[in-house]
């Protein structure tokens, strides 16, 4: 078949070369819905949900909103247990966040959910100059950060920290694990701005709990020491390199963890600190594109501080990603513990 | 109800005041949203003179009516009324839009006493509206929340979300306040986006819709009072049929009035051409 036009159009079609699992079949997309949980783990179900109810036992001034998606955020928890204090704002993002302005304004504290993708895209004029241009204490409380779907582009927000870390006023938050997220909950309840945050939902995996991990606010805590490799991580890619961490080990490469799960404000004198330590390589790590997340922010903050030392980004590219089934993704873009593990050797 | 002084002064003369006021602005900065102003300070003087209960004196009483205004370049509009109303002093008049002053050129919540919101990014004001209309009735408040958008604003999506979660909420303490003067940036509103007839659009939403001369201030007066009696429970819409430069002829003729450009002179002869026309109080 020499046709041009044909070739022409049949190169707009990616090559994908799937791989089988063991018992010869293909893996299948997750659905959107789907839990991210590790096989084998502790998990916890609806971490976010469950904090919320248990907060506004003693918070009349918390209400819920969402934008058609509070079975897939786990808001309905909060709306089974407070339904007049629930607003289901209808498939509406832009309302729902000015409406969110609104309330805040009336003196409440508004948690509104939605998938990563339509709060920062669809709504970001909205989060704006709605909310943050007036720092008032909206929740915007995000599912499906980075790729945790293999719906395609359309629901895979890999430039959400990106473009909310630019948005002045703003703190943005991007919990590990169930743990995390329950005291991350309680605590930007407690904070009197705004605030992004990132969100796991369904049967969420236990990690943190085996490290006595309390979160705070704005800090990043080192989870475990290490003098080879210092990985600087976000979100679940925490899960992930401290799995990566023990594998390691075993081939003799000692590698600390220090976790960041608020992007913004970084917690700068920490991360140059641990850094500034010299003698290891630093690895950022997020569930994230390469451009404009934590491993850039941290890359800064290094050179503004004077700290040179070795540094590497473990991201996501800087691309519309694929659709498909998470475990080939993950491996694909290289934020799974395999991928991580065999990428960090070679830069060693 | 009315919280403020001087009641006894009419409401044609509250809007000679504001468009005086905002013509003294426009003289500061030799240009701006004059053309607005003029237009809308009838239903101004009605919603500061007649419809809003405020307390001069503390902007953020918690039993005020609030007026949320999403067209952020109407503020030379609503600084005018608000030093009429005594939320603002007339002595900074002359700051307006200048370096330090508590008025800029486009309204923002943070800058100016009695300022609800943040406009300016249109599209806004609706649905900010939509949510303290929710906070009110959770807090048992009988106050009204009157948003004022324009025609323009119309066009932006995120408005009729609002429309239609105003209807879903029976949000009756909602009063949105069209300014449909047919002017925007590039020209006649009517022939940038397709604008069906107004009242029956909105009233296909679920609305209580009302149309009127918004420069006729019988029938303003009237809208108002109709929209917050309305027993139904549903959201209010006042569509204000307005002219661009109203109450200076010369400046009512001019094709552009979306930012109208008044010469230096100009100025004197438009406040000349107002003050003869000033009523009695």
């Amino acid at each position: 078949m020499t046709d041009a036009s044909l070739s022409r159009r049949k190169s707009k079609y990616r090559p994908r070369t799937v791989p089988v699992s063991e018992d010869g079949k293909k893996l299948t997309t997750s659905a959107m819905i789907a839990s991210l949980d590790a096989e084998g783990r502790d998990t916890i179900a609806a971490p976010f949900g469950h904090a919320l109810v248990d907060l506004a036992k003693s918070r009349s001034d918390i209400v819920g909103l969402t934008a058609d998606l509070s079975k897939y955020t786990d808001l309905h928890v909060f709306a089974k247990a407070y339904p007049d204090r629930f607003y289901q704002m209808g498939m509406a993002e832009q309302v729902m966040i000015s409406a969110a302005a609104g309330l805040a304004r009336e003196g409440f504290t508004p948690f509104a959910t939605t998938y990563a993708v339509f709060a920062s895209r669809r709504a970001y004029d909205f989060i704006c100059m709605a909310i943050a241009e007036e720092n008032l204490p909206v929740k915007i409380v995000c599912a499906l950060p980075g790729l945790t779907t293999g719906y395609g582009p359309s629901h895979q927000a890999t430039d959400d920290l990106a473009i909310m870390r630019a948005m002045p006023n703003l703190t943005v938050v991007d919990p590990c694990d169930a743990i995390e997220i329950d005291q991350a909950t309680r605590a930007i309840a407690d904070h009197p701005g705004p605030v992004y945050m990132r969100l796991l939902r369904g049967n969420v995996p236990n990690v943190l709990g085996e490290y006595g991990y309390q979160f705070k606010l704005g800090q990043a805590q080192m989870i475990r020491d290490g003098n080879d490799v210092l990985f600087v991580s976000t979100g679940f890619m925490t899960m992930r390199v401290l799995d990566a961490a023990k594998r390691l080990q075993t081939d003799g490469i000692d590698c600390g963890v220090l976790h960041v799960p608020t992007i913004k404000p970084l917690d700068v004198s920490t991360i140059t600190a641990e850094a500034g330590k010299g003698g290891r390589l630093v690895v950022t790590a997020e569930n994230h594109s390469i451009t404009g997340g934590l491993g850039e922010a941290v890359g800064a903050a290094l050179m503004r501080a004077g700290v040179n030392v070795p540094f590497r980004q473990i991201a996501l590219p800087d691309a519309f990603l694929d659709a498909g089934a998470l475990p080939t993704l993950h491996d694909q873009y290289g934020i799974s513990v395999d991928a991580v593990t065999a990428t960090v050797k070679s830069w060693l | 109800m009315m919280e403020h002084d001087r009641a006894n002064v009419s409401l044609a003369r509250r809007a000679y005041a504001i468009r005086r006021n905002a013509l003294l602005m426009g003289e500061v900065q030799g240009q701006g949203y004059i053309g607005q102003a003029l237009g809308v300070a009838d239903v101004l003087a009605v919603s500061y003179f007649h419809a809003l209960n405020y307390r001069a004196d503390d902007p953020e009483w918690e039993g005020r009516d609030r007026f949320l205004l999403s067209i952020g370049h109407y503020a030379i509009a609503l600084y005018a009324a608000m030093i009429e109303a005594g939320i603002l002093p007339d002595t900074e008049i002359e700051t307006y839009g200048m370096d330090d002053s508590r008025m800029p050129m486009s309204g923002m919540a943070a800058y100016t006493p009695g300022m609800e919101i943040t406009g300016g990014s249109l599209g806004h004001g609706l649905g900010i509206a939509v949510g303290m209309a929710l906070g009110l009735k959770r807090k048992n408040n009988p106050a009204f929340v009157y948003n004022m958008l324009s025609d323009g604003e119309l066009g932006e999506g995120s408005t009729w979300e609002a429309v239609m979660s105003a209807v879903q909420w029976k949000l009756d303490n909602l009063i949105a306040i069209v300014d449909f003067n047919d002017q925007q940036a590039d020209g006649k509103t009517t022939a940038a986006l397709a604008q069906v007839p107004e009242v029956g659009r909105w009233q296909g939403f679920g609305w209580f819709a009302q149309e009127v001369d918004g420069n006729d201030m019988d029938a303003v007066v009237a809208a108002f009072d109709a929209a917050r009696a309305h027993p139904d429970p549903v959201p209010r819409v006042i569509i204000c049929q307005t002219k661009m430069c109203k109450g200076v002829p010369f400046l009512e003729d001019r094709e552009i009035t979306h930012f109208v450009r008044v010469e230096p002179d100009e100025w004197a002869r438009a406040l000349e051409i107002l003050d003869k026309g000033k009523p009695d109080d």
